[in-house]
């Protein structure tokens, strides 16, 4: 009942996060921006200043030093293992839309010349919800930024656990969770980002585990869903609620950061955690 | 049994509730109470007690008898007080070299404003990443509904047991159903899709043991479940700190299905 099934392989050998010419509408004003113009503005709604969600190849261009990302684990891929009505179909139609394998890409750079490792979510592929193929990725970039002594940089967002892999995507969470503690435990640095929307059972694991937890301002951070709250306990919830800048408040989050100083910010944390340099 | 019944056998009123098994299980108990940085959840059950020769921290997630205690406790939905509660009555655990046993009975952790307010989800992933390293044995056992994160957060376990028909999902077939059809009538689907019985479990080798139920006769099985428990607490009380972690890191490591291309 959980045995693999054939599906088509994707053309890894060639580059991807090439993408046909897109655009991105605001969600804020609806003007649409073209990707190019949306890249050169870091993101940000030209017309109105609202934050666009990054693709994470963007995302590491943003911040990474040019040229030197490598990819780890960019093999990994999802299988419909429980047969679960519609997910082959999702699958594909993610993987068409984003040129991706699976919803977090993941591997090593240099930021400001300070080698890291780091992991970008992409909400754009089934929200990026985290299955086997998000936690296995996830774990495996803990366990190669501890084996090479690395500081780990989290970009997050999703959804939640995929529950279209059933209870293993809840284990995901246990996983990473492991992988992250024996992180920290050698002495390693993790910085999460939290961007826009991080709910759900990523928030209950990996993007609370930071040493450091940073937000981008606006961004949706939570537990339980804002519908499911208004449902159970009858309350109208304030419009701030669950926002980066609410989390902060309440003492979950160190800073928010503004997407222009994200890479300044991030490149004096890597600076004052440099191992075997004083303060 | 199909899935579906085994959820409404699982949440059925008149089965043993946490306390039950608290009350069957140890004995000469001392009851600890809250987190001592916001207050105290009467979710979860917690204190110090004897299972047979050994002495162990328990907690357990209680529903409760009546409405009233229902109330109190959020229908055994753990608030993040109750979440931290646990972690420090597992660090003192830990301390003290007893192991932990969890009994495990929720529809999830509690969904509400205040909840959110206090940091569900940071109290959630701070229990699954100090649970991946407490340096005692740690025991689940899954006795109703074992409800997405807030049920892992009691089953970073060396062993998890469930009962016969417990069940253990990612999200509540409740509201799969209502994500994927946009209907929660069709919770019948979800259960059946999510895969959610304790022989799934087995399977997918997320549980080691399912006891068989008898509430008829339920002290032999609270006495079932102990002497297994021992069992395993004897074995793994055996094995230096180190290899212990290394097994539960093993443990939750393999988890998960997926293709790799190179």
């Amino acid at each position: 009942m959980f045995g693999l099934r054939y599906r088509r392989t994707l053309r890894l050998g060639e580059p991807r996060g090439v993408r046909p010419p897109e655009t991105l509408p605001c969600p804020a004003c609806k003007t649409a921006a073209a990707h190019e113009a949306a890249l050169s503005s870091g993101f940000v709604c030209p017309a109105c200043g609202q934050y666009l969600r990054v693709p994470p190849r963007d995302r590491i261009a943003m911040i990474g030093d040019p040229g030197s990302f490598r990819e780890l684990a960019g093999g990994v891929s999802s299988v419909d293992f429980l047969h679960f009505p519609d997910y082959q179909n999702k699958l594909d139609a993610a993987r068409d839309a984003t040129g991706e394998c699976a919803a977090v890409v993941c591997g090593r750079m240099s930021l400001s010349g300070m080698p890291a490792a780091v992991f970008v979510m992409d909400p754009r592929f089934i929200m990026a919800s985290m299955g086997s193929a998000v936690g296995e990725k996830i774990t495996r970039t803990f366990e190669y930024a501890t084996a090479h002594r690395l500081p780990v940089i989290g970009f997050t967002a999703s959804g939640g656990a995929r529950m279209q892999e059933g209870i293993l995507s809840l284990m995901q969470m246990a996983k990473c969770s492991g992988a992250v503690k024996k992180h920290s435990d050698s002495g390693g640095l993790y910085m999460t980002v939290l961007t826009d929307p991080t709910t759900g059972g990523v928030t209950a694991s990996f993007a609370m585990q930071g040493d450091i937890i940073l937000a981008e301002p606006g961004a949706l951070v939570g537990f339980a869903g804002r519908r499911v709250i208004e449902q159970t306990t009858g309350a109208r919830l304030p419009d701030d609620f669950q926002r980066a800048e609410f989390l902060q408040a309440h003492g979950f989050v160190d800073r928010v950061v503004a997407r222009e100083s994200l890479k300044e910010t991030l490149t004096l944390l890597l600076r004052q955690h440099r191992r075997g340099v004083g303060a | 049994m199909n899935a579906y019944e085994k959820l409404k056998t699982a949440r059925a009123g008149g089965r043993p509730m946490g306390a039950d098994y608290v009350q069957a299980l140890f004995t000469d108990r001392v009851p600890l109470c809250g987190d001592r940085r916001f207050g105290e959840d009467p979710a979860i059950l917690s204190g110090i007690g004897y299972l047979g020769d050994q002495v162990v921290t328990y907690l357990a997630i209680d529903k409760g008898k009546d409405v009233e205690q229902r109330l109190q406790k959020n229908f055994g939905c753990p608030k993040p007080e109750g979440y931290r509660k646990a972690l420090r009555l597992m660090k003192q655990a830990e301390k003290f070299h007893r192991p932990v046993v969890c009994i495990v009975d929720t529809l999830g952790a509690y969904p509400g404003a205040e909840g959110e307010e206090r940091g569900q989800g940071h109290a959630i992933a701070e229990n699954l990443c100090e649970m991946m390293g407490l340096r005692t044995p740690v025991l689940s056992v899954i006795v109703g509904e074992g409800g997405s994160g807030g049920a892992l957060a009691l089953a970073v376990a060396d062993r998890v047991y469930m009962l016969e028909h417990a069940v253990y999902s990612v999200i509540t077939p409740d509201g799969c159903a209502s994500i994927i059809w946009k209907d929660a009538a069709r919770v019948q689907d979800a259960a059946e899709c999510l895969r959610i019985t304790a022989q799934d479990m087995l399977y997918l080798g997320v549980a080691e043991q399912v006891f068989p139920e008898d509430f008829e006769h339920f002290d032999a099985l609270c006495a079932l479940i102990r002497e297994r428990l021992l069992q395993d607490l004897r074995a793994l009380q055996k094995l230096p700190v180190r290899r212990l972690l290394a097994q539960r890191y093993r443990r939750f490591r393999r988890y998960g299905i997926f293709e790799e291309s190179p």
